[in-house]
């Protein structure tokens, strides 16, 4: 066992304040031990970074916007928004290799854009045309979990296989401030400091889990609980992209590193409903929305780029009409997506045959042929 | 042919297996230097290593989540559940995450995961260490379910299992662990008899009435069998083997031939594995049938106290008082149940 409980602390600003980098204004302040993790954002040489970051991020708010206008229009049957959130998931997203795995829960869809999955993907189970989207081994990313936490165990088991295989990839497992609650990230966070796992924990406190305030789920900075399980952990501003970015690079080099696990909890708001189910008028004060509007994370970064010179009006439109153009085709894939055959009910049920389910595929079969013969015959 | 007991026939299944395959790992609470509570595992985690023969922390759902994190990277995780009763805080991660991924990810991710679960009474135990949760698992889509009743079965059907691309639920009857029988060793996966893991077996033939069993009733249907036949019945025992799928052929083939029905098992009556054969089969069979098909089951209560038991169990005698009802002959019942002759 070791004993230098030192070690395990949460790194975060004053009183436990969020680590920022920039400021709502888009000011950008130094800072000791994240700048190092950024330096190749310095220079000339980092503006195309730059601002392929901020395309992305307001692109996957387009995304967003598209995918509650399309379950507005009946196109999709749900839709997790995660307006406001883009920083956090930008920010990290931005960090991880392609070798590294990612196991979100089901609001990661930045995520997933940054990583290059196809539109159509992004919306296939929203739309119900399948139970996921991607193929997980293309991405290295797992599907959305849906089970809130579950899926911290998954990354944790993922990574005691990187461990054990000697590789030096990492994994990244993403949740919310209701999911540390649960039992299994719980679990997960014994499990990863016992196996010293190369997994990051990347909680975004979006401060609601549906209806609930995260105080209803923690007493004290989320944050605060790694250190307790053998984890150091750092508290960000979750809508400060940048902040984002360098303490999931410092987490993520620290795993593949073999040293071990790390929480990073990214303080943030779910700007919109918790899914477009949802109608959070019913429990938060307006008041509250347009506080956490004024720290927006695009606007806190368009600014950054602004004042910096990197980013203009040209830049603006051009980024605007990419984003329209991806919002479109992300319309587009939806709208003409097909509806799965209905022989797909019994298909990858299990990885060989079966004999109860593949007598009632044949029972089904016969029943739909019957159903059409009739049909037919009464033409 | 080796004789071993029914725990070492499991312990030899898994070193072959792990000797075949690498990426095979066995995860659970005291499996290592203990060789777990039961010594399922003994001697395992010095001949393989503490990274393959994995001590985990005490938290069945932790085992779980993390054994489908290893499949997902390639891994062939074989988990030891302690105790039939400790399985439930794994449920969630069982039944919404092993069960449904290859579904969910329409067939790109596999879950060769092998759950180990030492199940049923008999023993002596504390409340939560007897109980048989099989018909949970029978339920779920995506699981394959299976049960050994003899050392050859649970050598090989362990091996299979592991090698099976499915998540299989390995109900391993705790009170039959130390019996004795013989072992082919050399034998293929299959075992010296080539069943496949979804295969049941017919365990005695006989022509008067079928009586189904699976894990620790197996030897005790045999034993009403050999009980029945001094009083002229001839009774066919089929070993179930696999739980889910059920082998209905094999047991249709029976029923035809004898037009009676007996189920058996340890577990609660009332939607358990028994009413699904019974229904199975007078679907299957109603022409057939002479007499509607009984279960013979533990009662629907909480698993007992030990001193109360064997009250709970299905024996040689309610077995037998179980083929008397579906013969005709007196019985129990006789007199009460409706329809009765």
């Amino acid at each position: 066992m070791r004993t230098e409980v030192s070690t395990y602390q949460m790194i975060a600003g004053d009183d436990g304040s969020p680590i920022q980098l920039l400021s709502p204004d888009g000011a950008r302040h130094p800072h000791e031990r994240y700048d190092r993790f950024l330096q190749d954002l310095d220079g000339e040489n980092g503006k195309e970074l730059l601002l392929k970051i901020y395309e992305d991020m307001v692109v996957a708010r387009r995304i967003d916007a598209e995918g509650t206008a399309l379950q507005r229009q009946g196109e999709v049957g749900l839709w997790p928004p995660f307006v406001g959130q883009e920083a956090a998931q930008i920010g990290s997203a931005y960090a991880i290799r392609p070798d590294d795995f990612i196991f979100p829960s089901y609001r990661e869809i930045a995520v997933a854009y940054v990583r290059g999955v196809p539109l159509a993907d992004l919306v296939r189970q929203w739309r119900g045309s399948a139970n996921s989207g991607w193929d997980p081994y293309e991405f290295n990313m797992a599907p959305s979990q849906v089970v809130i936490g579950a899926q911290t165990l998954h990354a944790v088991g993922y990574g005691m296989g990187v461990l054990f295989d000697g590789a030096e990839s990492a994994v990244i497992t993403y949740f919310g401030d209701g999911a540390t609650s649960q039992g299994d990230t719980n679990e997960s966070m014994v499990f990863a400091a016992s196996f010293q796992a190369p997994v990051v924990f990347f909680c975004q406190n979006n401060q609601w889990a549906i209806s609930e305030p995260v105080g209803i789920q923690a007493h004290v900075p989320i944050a605060l609980r790694a250190p307790g399980f053998g984890i150091p952990s750092v508290r960000v501003d979750g809508n400060d992209v940048l902040a984002c970015l360098a303490a999931a690079r410092e987490a993520l080099e620290r795993a593949r590193s073999g040293n071990g696990p790390s929480f990073i909890e990214a303080v943030t708001y779910r700007m919109g409903p918790h899914t477009t189910a949802d109608d959070p008028t019913r429990y938060r004060d307006a008041n509250e929305l347009e506080d956490w509007k004024e720290r927006d994370p695009i606007s806190r970064f368009e600014a950054f780029l602004t004042t910096r010179g990197i980013l203009d009006d040209a830049g603006r439109a051009r980024v605007a009409e990419k984003a329209d153009s991806v919002g479109a085709a992300l319309r587009d894939a939806t709208i003409h997506m097909p509806d799965p055959a209905p022989e797909a009910l019994f298909e990858h049920v299990y990885a060989g045959p079966q004999s109860i389910l593949d007598r009632q595929r044949d029972h089904f079969g016969r029943y739909r042929a019957g159903i059409e013969a009739g049909a037919e015959g009464g033409q | 042919m080796t004789e071993m007991t029914f725990a070492k026939a499991i312990n030899a299944g898994l070193r072959r297996a792990m000797e075949r395959d690498s990426k095979v790992v066995l995860m659970g609470e005291d499996i290592g230097k203990l060789g777990g509570v039961f010594r399922i595992t003994d001697g395992l985690q010095k001949d393989f290593g503490a990274h393959r023969v994995i001590d985990t922390p005490l938290a069945e759902s932790g085992i779980m989540g993390t054994a489908i994190g290893m499949a997902y990277r390639g891994y062939r995780p074989v988990i030891e559940i302690q105790f039939d009763g400790f399985v439930y805080p794994a449920f969630d991660q069982i039944v919404s995450q092993v069960a449904k991924l290859h579904f969910r990810t329409l067939g790109r991710v596999r879950m060769p995961i092998t759950i180990r679960i030492p199940f049923g009474g008999g023993i002596g135990s504390p409340e939560h260490h007897s109980e048989s949760p099989e018909a949970y698992f029978v339920h779920t889509a995506g699981l394959r379910v299976v049960s050994v009743s003899n050392p050859q079965d649970a050598f090989s059907m362990i091996q299979q299992a592991i090698a099976c691309d499915d998540p299989v639920v390995f109900f391993e009857p705790k009170r039959r662990y130390h019996d004795k029988g013989d072992v082919d060793e050399s034998a293929g996966l299959e075992g010296p008899a080539g069943l496949g893991m979804d295969t049941a077996r017919v365990a005695a033939q006989g022509t008067d009435v079928t009586l189904v069993a699976y894990g620790p009733l197996v030897k005790t249907c045999l034993d009403a069998a050999v009980a029945a036949s001094d009083e002229g019945v001839s009774v066919e025992v089929i070993d179930l083997r696999s739980l889910s799928p059920v082998d209905y052929p094999t047991l249709e083939t029976s029923v035809r031939k004898t037009g009676r029905l007996v189920i058996a098992h340890e577990a609660s009556q009332t939607a358990g594995l028994g009413a699904e054969l019974a229904a199975a089969i007078t679907e299957r069979c109603f022409y057939y049938l002479e007499h509607a098909p009984v279960r013979v089951t533990g009662f629907d209560v909480p698993y007992p106290n030990s001193r109360l038991e064997t009250h709970h169990l299905p024996d040689l005698d309610r077995i037998l008082d179980g083929v008397d009802r579906a013969l005709g002959r007196p019985n129990s019942l006789s007199g009460i149940e409706e329809g009765e002759e």
